[in-house]
């Protein structure tokens, strides 16, 4: 499988983005809005150039500022799919598909996207998930050798969106090329990438499995950013192996990460339990935090319950057998395993 | 509010309205056999289209340049583009011949390769160039700024040079907004007088234009101002004639290619 290496630095207004970063499979950006995203995307397309740095597909340089090679974006072999989509809105469907085909037919690409029965439809008549598909085909009717996705999910509703990320989740690896798809929103990452990599300010904070991102965050945003609860306080050495940390609230938690000074204590919801009791005698999580129910969200089959500073994720069954109503007092409880510690 | 809207619009018209009630339709043809009409007429199309063609070929590229690239000096530019617009006519015909008369700053340079403009048709085409180029680029620059910069960038990345991305995605993006400029800079083209008359002249058949033609039959001719109103009918209808053919023409859309594709064998 081809590799594209990239090592670049690209000055943005409030700061510099550098990136070093090989992608021969699905690499998924994610950060913050303003945190330097797209331009990753367009400085590998040639739509801006870096200050320093290379641009190498396997061989093939695309921009190497020492040897003074920057082709321009004609000349690179991407497929660049932008958020909004960008489709001609002057053409038809298959004329958007058709514009970087080269003459090649592109009735199977229309096919495969089942867009063929919208081949004559201009772009504003289409819905979000048919642009996307057009989109993605015109793409690739080019024979991109690298895929670019911008935010390829932000455009479109909830109801539409989770049956598309299945889709283009089986896409990307059907196509198996090298593609880098940038995304603010992890759980999209998660579910379409191989590798994540977290973008603050132009820098990559942490890159690994999705996987590894959840087990071992960096840093404290790393963990926020995955949807991890975050718990500022002071730790210091506890009983046994275990660390304890004081919350600024003034209760005390446990880890068995080791730890001194400011830390974040990260839990993630699917680690916490909700009780409308507790019986310290009964249960082996070290760690209750009593707390007012703030709000319940449904996420399909689950429900997301915030317990005073904290979220956890429990079945809908359980939120309906607690009968946990907003207000009500609740209790929030962790094992010490189940917690990492991460520098504030 | 209504009476003062019927009064502006009132206002507006009656001078047209004027000229045609004095003309009848009968008139009006048998004007257009007269020699000073048909020279007139036949100077100011000529002219015109050589004209616009100057402005389109020239002021797309450069409304084009000053709308998407970013360089010093780049608002001074599209200030100094709009400048003959606000420019008296005398002024403008004055300066015409300060830049290119004989004895202008240029003068003894094109009279080194052979080019005199005084009482030429290129004059009436210098002149009509000038006056009317920035009502066409202004508009142009607005037209291709208001292009979505992601689809060029898409274009890019779909395989497509700077020339072919202009032709296929800027150009039939901005035409409305082209034609629009273009139809400004043809009426006021064509209905250009103080700097014609001061920089080429008015001379039958060689720089007289029908603005012109109609100023000299007015000024001169015993019967003048029934021929000068003629005229006038004649400009008013070959202008609104022209004005409209040139929207139709550039507003057209093109039949979607995909038709051609109806008929194509499945794969």
């Amino acid at each position: 499988m081809a590799t594209l290496q990239t090592d670049f630095t690209l000055p943005l207004r409030s700061f510099a983005l550098e990136l070093a970063l090989d992608v021969s499979r699905t690499v998924a950006l994610v950060g913050p809005s303003g945190a330097g995203k797209t331009s990753v995307l367009r400085a590998i397309a040639g739509l801006v150039e870096p200050s320093r740095g290379r641009v190498v597909l396997d061989g093939e340089r695309w921009l190497d500022t020492e040897r003074r090679v920057s082709l321009p974006p004609e000349r690179r072999r991407v497929g660049l799919v932008f958020q909004d989509y960008a489709l001609f809105p002057h053409l038809s469907v298959r004329g958007n598909v058709a514009f970087g085909s080269r003459g090649r037919p592109v009735d199977e690409l229309l096919e495969r996207f089942r867009i063929r029965h919208l081949a004559a439809t201009q772009p504003a008549e289409l819905s979000g998930g048919e642009r996307q598909r057009v989109a993605l085909a015109r793409a690739l009717a080019r024979e991109p050798a690298v895929l670019l996705l911008d935010e390829p999910l932000a455009a479109l509703d909830a109801h539409t969106k989770s049956e598309v990320r299945h889709e283009l989740a089986e896409l990307l690896r059907e196509l198996a090329l090298p593609t880098l798809l940038v995304t603010h929103d992890y759980e999209d990452a998660a579910a379409l990438a191989d590798e994540v990599g977290v973008l603050v300010e132009g820098r990559l904070r942490q890159l690994g499995p999705p996987a590894e991102l959840v087990a071992r965050p960096r840093d404290a945003f790393v963990a926020s950013f995955t949807g991890a609860n975050l718990l500022r306080g002071k730790a210091r050495r506890g009983e046994g192996a275990l660390t304890a940390i004081r919350l600024e609230s003034g209760e005390d938690l446990y880890s068995a990460d080791e730890a001194e000074g400011d830390v974040g204590v990260v839990v993630y919801p699917w680690e916490v339990s909700v009780a409308r009791a507790h019986a310290p005698d009964s249960d082996s999580a070290l760690n209750v935090v009593r707390g007012e129910v703030g709000s319940l969200v449904e996420v399909a089959n689950r429900v997301r319950v915030r317990v005073g500073p904290v979220t956890a994720e429990v079945t809908a069954a359980s939120a309906e057998r607690l009968a946990l109503a907003e207000g009500g007092v609740a209790y929030a409880t962790f094992k010490a395993t189940g917690t990492r510690l991460v520098p504030l | 509010m209504f009476a003062a809207a019927a009064i502006a619009l009132g206002f507006l018209l009656l001078p047209i309205v004027a000229i045609f009630a004095r003309v009848s339709p009968g008139k009006l043809v048998a004007q257009l056999s007269h020699p000073v009409v048909t020279d007139a007429l036949v100077l100011s199309l000529k002219t015109s289209a050589i004209a616009q063609a100057l402005v389109v070929l020239v002021g797309t590229p450069a409304a084009y340049v000053l709308a998407t690239r970013r360089f010093p000096g780049r608002s001074l530019a599209v200030v100094l583009v709009e400048l003959p617009l606000v420019l008296p006519p005398a002024v403008a015909g004055i300066g015409l011949i300060a830049a290119f008369g004989r004895l202008g700053l240029l003068g003894a340079t094109l009279d080194a390769f052979g080019v005199r403009l005084g009482l030429t048709q290129a004059a009436v085409v210098i002149a009509v160039a000038y006056v009317s180029s920035p009502f066409y680029v202004r508009q142009a620059v607005a037209a291709f700024e208001a292009v979505d910069p992601n689809l060029v960038a898409a274009s890019r990345t779909l395989g497509a040079g700077p020339a072919r991305t202009f032709f296929r995605v800027v150009l039939p993006l901005a035409r409305r907004g082209l034609a629009a400029g273009e139809a400004l800079s043809f009426a006021r083209g064509l209905g250009e007088f103080g700097a014609t008359i001061m920089f080429a002249g008015s001379l039958q058949g060689a720089t007289q234009t029908l603005p012109l033609a109609i100023y000299a039959a007015f000024d001169v001719q015993p019967d003048g101002f029934t021929t000068a109103l003629a005229m006038s009918a004649l400009l008013v209808v070959v202008s609104g004639a022209l004005l409209v053919a040139l929207r139709i023409t550039l507003q057209w859309q093109p039949s979607k290619p995909t038709s051609r594709f109806l008929f194509a064998p499945s794969r």
